[in-house]
Parts: C-alpha cells; structure tokens; sequence
C-alpha cells in the first residue's frame, strides 16, 4: 500500500470522526441515590464464571509480591484467557499489569515474552507482538506456542508465505490438526482453498485432540467451505463445532454471518438472542433484526446500543472495532462513505477475509475507486477464493 | 508438549477485536477563576479491584456495600488526581457519593470541588487512577472553562495533560499569555540583571581606558537597541525550540548558566574586554535566557490546542516588560551620564553588586545550595 493511499484513507477517517464526535454526547444520565441498602448495583463476572474469583484472589497474592515470575504469568495467562472467553478487554489490561515489571524491558525472560506478545497482538499491536515472537523464536527454535502465535500474526496481516513457514516448524512440536489448520488458514488465502480443506477434513478424522483444537479446526472448516461457496459441507461444519462449545464468541458471531449471509435471518436472531453484551455479537444480531419486520422495536434498541458504543470507543481512543463499525455503517446505518473510510483504514492494520470483504462492500456501496482497486490488486496477489468477495468486486455473481 | 500447543491455541486465535467497553472513567473539572468544580464517575468494577467492594464476596456490589467504603472510594480517588495552576497545587474535596449507569453497568459519582491559590491561564491535571491495575485504563476529562467545553484523555502514556488557556476565544488566550510574559521577565530578577548589566555602559563611550559620556543621545538608543534586538532574537528562538521539545537541556544546567552569563556581563564592566561588539554577548548568552524562560513556561503549561499562539503571546509578553525596562531605564540613564556617581556608583558599584549576586545564585545552583533563596527565586 502506497503511502499516499495510506493519507487519504486515514483523511477519510478523520472526517468520520469528527462526524461521530459531534454525535456524542447526547446522554447524559443523571447521577441518583439507591434508595436501599440492598439493591445490587453491580455484578461482577465472577457472579458468571466461579474461575475468576480464583483468578482474583491470585491477582491478590501478586499485588503482594509483584516481582514473582510464576505467580505474575499465572495471572497474565488467564487474565488472558478470561479475555478469551468473555471478549471483556479489562481482563487484558489486567494481563498487562500482571507483566508490569516485563512490560518494557528490553529481554524477559520466555514464558512473560511471549503473554507480552499475546496482549500486543490483543492490543493491535502487531509490530510490537512480533518483535517479540522473533526475539523468542530466535531464542527457543522449537517453542510451538510462539511459532503459532507468530503464524497467526502473519495470516492477519496477509503475509501467508511467512506464516505457512511457521506452521511448518510445528509439525514435530504439535499434533497434526494444529498443525494442518495452521497451514490451512494460510494456505486457503493464498490460492490453494481446495487442497486446504481437503487436508483440514482428513485431518479431523483422525481422533485424540482437544476439543479446543477440533473446535479451532471446524470453525476453519466451515469458513474455508463458505467462502467456495458450498454452503452444505459449512453448514455441517458449524453444526458440528457449535456442539463441541455453544458459547465461543468467535464461532457464534461466523455461523450468524453464515447464516445472514443465507438470508436465514430468524435463526441468526435466535442464535444470538443472548449475547447483547458482545459488541460484535451485537452487531449480527441487530443485522439480522434489520430483516425481519416483526422486529422493529428490537432493532432500534440495538441499532442506539451500537452507536453508543462505537461513540464510547471512539472517545477513548479505541481503534480496535473499526472493521465492526465499517459494517455497522454500511449494513445497519447505510453510511457508504464513511463506511469505505473505516474499512480502508481496517485494512491497514488487519487483512483477515472478513476485512477483505467489508472494504468489498463498501466499495462497490460508494464507489471508492481507491478501496475497489486495492480490493482487486489483492484477490489477483493473493487468489483468495471468496465467492461473495468476488461478486462484490464485479466478478460473476454468486 | 502437545498440551502446552493446546492451551496456547486458544490464545493465538484471540485476534478477533474485543467485544467489551474497556475501562473508562469520566472526569469533568469545570474552572471559574480560582473556583474548581467537577464530577468523576468511576466504574464500581474499576472500585472493586482496586479497593474490593464486594465485602461479602458474592459476585454482586450492592449500595450497602459501596456506602460502607464511600471514605475509601474518596480518599483513593484524590489521591489518583492532581490539579494545578500558576504553578502550584489547587486543593480539591470529595463533596458527595451518587450512583449512575453507563453502557457498561454502574459507576460511583463523586462530586468534587476545589480551589486554586493563585489561577494561571491553563490548569494542569496529573491522572493516576488505575493505571497500575489496568494499564489500558483511559479517563476521559471534559473540561469546562467560559462557557466552553474540551475532551482530553488520560492514558498511562499519557497521565498528564494541560487544560484552559483557550478558554474565552483566541484573544483572551492570547492576553493571558502576554500578561504571563511580562510578568515573568519583570520577576526574573536574572533576566533584567543581565540585561541592566548590558544597558549600563550604553550611554557612555570608553576612550583612552576611561568611561566618558556619550554625546548624542541617537548613538545610545542605537547601542541599546542592538543590544536588546540581539538578545530577543536570542532568546526567541531558544524559548520557540524548547517549548516545542525540538531542544531539551538539562534546567540546572541552563539555570547555572544563566547566573555565569550575568556574571559576566557585570564583570565586563568593571574590567571591561569587549565594547564594540556587546550585541554579540547579548545574542550568545540570549540564547541561553530562552531555555530558562522556557521552563517558566512549561510551569504554566501550553494549551495542546493553540500552542503557537500562546508561545507567541508569552513571548510577545517577554518583550514588552523588557522594552518597558529600557524605555523606563534610558532617559534617566541618559540624563545622569555625565555625572561622578553614574560611572562610580551605578555602573562600578552597581556592576560590582551584580557580580556577587549572581556569583551566589550560581553558586547555589551549580551545587544545589541555598544561600539566599528568596532572591533566586527568579
């Protein structure tokens, strides 16, 4: 990408902001008094989850003794992993803060590199996520775990050759499902989807992983299927991973695109009546209120939930939800203009299919000739196959 | 091994964006003179893992439990922000403890109100709240001066920021900082010693190794005004790269500096070397006044929003208290050249005078010592 290209997509995005901060604002709620003792103002995600008062009271112990290596990476992994499952970004700065005394120097030791890499990759980071990875690979050829995180790093940033390097060093570390969708989330945007889910599906008849990684796998399975379109075999695959775990944020909010994607709104609306607190969630579930009629007062509650929450995000600073809100805009709130400025602005930090095709959508909605050729250059250098990234690009329609 | 890859796979594919409102707190400071007032809302989940509100551990914080650490709440909160003006600290109370909702659940209000001793044009505000629990932490400030209001955010990058000094239009602004630099130079008693130090021998002429009084009042405007352009270019352009950070050096070193430069501007007229070329002294050693009058600056704080405007009006500002010196300084001057007690006792007592006092400051500040520190204040 050219640094002129660069320019003006973040040009764009300043006019976007400055629209949206002009918006904030409008509610101002009152400060009031309980009147009782025992009304419950507040639950704690420890009311959810029994795991993270344990994780609370460990943080307890590290306040006692910061500088404790072991203690400081217990609290850092599962702060880390708590972000995981409840998509809650406190639980991420309280990583962070458990890696305080490692944070900034200049050679930690491996175990806090790498959860360091894990929070700045979290963060968006992805300069500083593999500084770190490379420091640690350098240091520790075989360590699996970092070589898969950089993989992963490399896959969302569109470097596959770099990232299939890595996935290839893994296969005397790992099993070979880790191993084989490791190659193939790389592999299948880089113009080999047919011979990556070939190996992905004979990969997962094989038993003795976790149901971690048969999960990780399916949900690949699936997405890879969608994207050449055979919506049978992505179907079955979903299905099968949502049995492994009905709750995975990251598997819900896929199937729900799949399932609008299939105008199968009403099953997308059930999938994810309860998930209004993840903002990406959010976001589907309102998508799929948008079309269906007896829904209307639903959706003008999320529609006003998701503006409040992109406002707040914008207030602080976030531009970790740009690709969400690029769809927002565009899908719910019918802003193709604003919508291809956050979209090419996603596109300079992340390069995932999911942001292929929102910076798609909204070029082919405002007619950016900048978004559509950098849409175009991209399918013809890489040859990702993505049936509906290529209808949106004026290819032959699905 | 293979466990290990496991546990970590469900990290590596953590990439997705997150779902959540990271934490905020929202703090609005509102300024009338030297009267604060102001409201922080504070997340009771941010509370509770800094002062664990949940006293009976249930998971749920109830108003009962929030009531009981209302104190606690008070006191952590102002001891996590500091606000400042004129270069001193504004004192500030936690007046009252309500309750309120944002997108992400229920936040403690505390209404906060305060005063400031002796009110600058700008307000500095240090912000530590959470930091060290949760480094992503941001407190969003709206600050309200004059009718109008500004949003800055706090960050642990950035935990200090400078509101006001923009507030009332750019011409208010502009004044303050005006008013700022006139007063900083008529207080910097080492800026108008030196200065005094250069002016003195101005309307005289030497010839033959002795002092003789000028004759054309033109020929010592001319003196003075080269020498008092010299040092405001000088100075101009070292307080410009200083406040913009283009330049940094060392305030002890600068400050001792200072006092050598008066040092020797007042030993050159008792034993005097140069003559002709004192604008050249003026510019060199004007170069290092601007770093001084610099940090004075950067006491008062520069508005992020209107930077160049009032680093000029602070110049500017300089330059007037200095021209109201010469111009207060060279009729009288003038007038008492001729005189026994002019060369005797204003320029060689005088100098002489300048000399110890300025030896003593840089005495006290090359080795952080204090001999008089009223005087040194400047």
């Amino acid at each position: 990408m050219s640094v002129m290209q660069r320019g003006s997509a973040w040009r764009k995005l300043g006019v976007v902001m400055a629209a949206a901060v002009s918006m904030t604002g409008a509610a101002v709620a009152a400060p009031y008094l309980p009147t009782d003792d025992s009304v419950v103002l507040e639950r704690l995600p420890e009311k959810l989850d029994p795991a993270l008062g344990e994780l609370k009271r460990m943080r307890v112990a590290l306040k006692a003794d910061p500088a404790n290596l072991d203690i400081a990476l217990i609290v850092a992994r599962r702060s880390i992993e708590a972000a995981r499952e409840t998509g809650d970004p406190r639980f991420l700065g309280q990583a962070q803060a458990a890696l305080a005394p490692w944070w900034s120097a200049a050679d930690p030791p491996a175990a806090a590199l790498l959860l360091r890499a894990t929070v700045r990759q979290s963060q968006h980071d992805f300069a500083g996520a593999l500084a770190d990875l490379d420091r640690l690979i350098t240091k520790r050829p075989g360590d699996g775990q970092a070589l898969l995180t950089r993989a992963t790093i490399l896959t969302v940033q569109g470097r596959y050759a770099d990232a299939q390097r890595d996935c290839a060093r893994l296969l005397r570390l790992a099993s070979g499902l880790v191993t084989t969708a490791c190659l193939a989330s790389a592999s299948s945007l880089h113009g080999d989807a047919a011979g990556a889910y070939r190996g992905l599906t004979q990969a997962l008849l094989r038993a003795g992983d976790t149901a971690d990684a048969r999960e990780w796998a399916l949900t690949l399975a699936a997405e890879i299927a969608w994207r050449r379109g055979d919506a049978a075999a992505a179907e079955a695959h979903f299905r099968e991973a949502l049995a492994l775990d009905s709750r995975d944020g990251y598997l819900l909010g896929a199937y729900a695109d799949f399932l609008l994607d299939r105008n199968r709104a009403r099953e997308a609306a059930t999938l994810l009546a309860g998930g209004t607190r993840n903002d990406a969630l959010l976001l589907r579930l309102a998508l799929a209120e948008k079309a269906l009629p007896d829904r209307r007062s639903e959706f003008a509650v999320h529609r006003q939930q998701l503006a409040d929450r992109f406002a707040a995000a914008k207030q602080r600073g976030d531009t970790l939800h740009l690709r969400e809100e690029a769809r927002f805009r565009l899908d719910i709130e019918g802003d193709a203009s604003a919508a291809v400025a956050l979209a090419l602005a996603n596109w300079n930090v992340q390069r995932e299919p999911a942001d292929l095709r929102i910076l798609a959508a909204a070029a082919r909605a405002s007619g950016d000739g900048e978004a559509g050729r950098i849409v175009a250059a991209w399918l013809a250098s890489t040859r990702i196959e993505d049936a509906a990234v290529v209808a949106l690009a004026g290819g032959p329609a699905r | 091994m293979k466990r290990m890859i496991v546990l970590l796979l469900v990290i590596a594919v953590a990439v997705p964006a997150f779902a959540h409102k990271a934490s905020d707190a929202y703090l609005t400071v509102a300024r009338d003179g030297a009267i604060l007032s102001g409201r922080w809302d504070l997340a009771l989940r941010d509370l509770d893992l800094a002062l664990g509100l949940d006293a009976d551990g249930d998971g749920e914080i109830t108003w009962g439990e929030v009531r009981a650490r209302q104190d606690a709440i008070a006191a952590l909160a102002l001891t996590r922000l500091a606000i400042s003006s004129g270069g001193e600290k504004c004192t500030l109370q936690a007046t009252d403890l309500t309750i309120d909702t944002h997108t992400d659940g229920a936040y403690a209000v505390l209404a906060l109100a305060g005063s400031c001793p002796h009110p600058g044009p700008t307000l500095a505000i240090d912000y530590s709240f959470l930091f060290d629990i949760d480094p992503q932490h941001r407190g969003l400030l709206n600050y309200v001066e004059a009718g109008e209001s500004r949003s800055l955010v706090f960050s642990a990058e950035h935990p200090r920021q400078v509101a006001g000094g923009d507030a009332g239009g750019p011409l208010a602004q502009f004044a303050a900082y005006v008013h700022e630099g006139v007063w900083h130079i008529w207080l910097g008693f080492d800026h108008i010693l030196f200065l005094v130090s250069l002016l003195l021998p101005a309307v005289l002429v030497r010839r033959d190794g002795a002092w003789q009084a000028a004759t054309k009042f033109r020929d010592a405007f001319w003196d003075v005004a080269r020498i008092v352009t010299a040092f405001t270019l000088a100075h101009s352009i070292t307080l410009t790269l200083a406040a913009l950070s283009i330049v940094s050096l060392p305030s002890r070193w600068v400050e001792s500096a200072i006092a050598l430069s008066v040092v020797l501007a007042a030993l050159n007229n008792v034993f005097p070397i140069v003559q002709r070329g004192r604008w050249i002294a003026a510019f060199a050693f004007g170069l290092l006044h601007g770093f001084g009058f610099a940090g004075a600056l950067a006491d008062l704080g520069l508005p992020t929003g209107s930077l160049a405007l009032s680093l000029a009006g602070f110049n500017i500002g300089v330059e007037l208290g200095q021209l109201a010196i010469v111009a207060a300084f060279l009729p009288v001057a003038f007038a008492l050249r001729s005189t026994w007690a002019y060369r005797r006792v204003v320029l060689a007592g005088g100098s002489t005078a300048i000399v110890a006092i300025a030896g003593a400051w840089l005495v006290e500040r090359a080795f952080d010592l204090s001999l008089f520190a009223p005087l040194a204040a400047g």
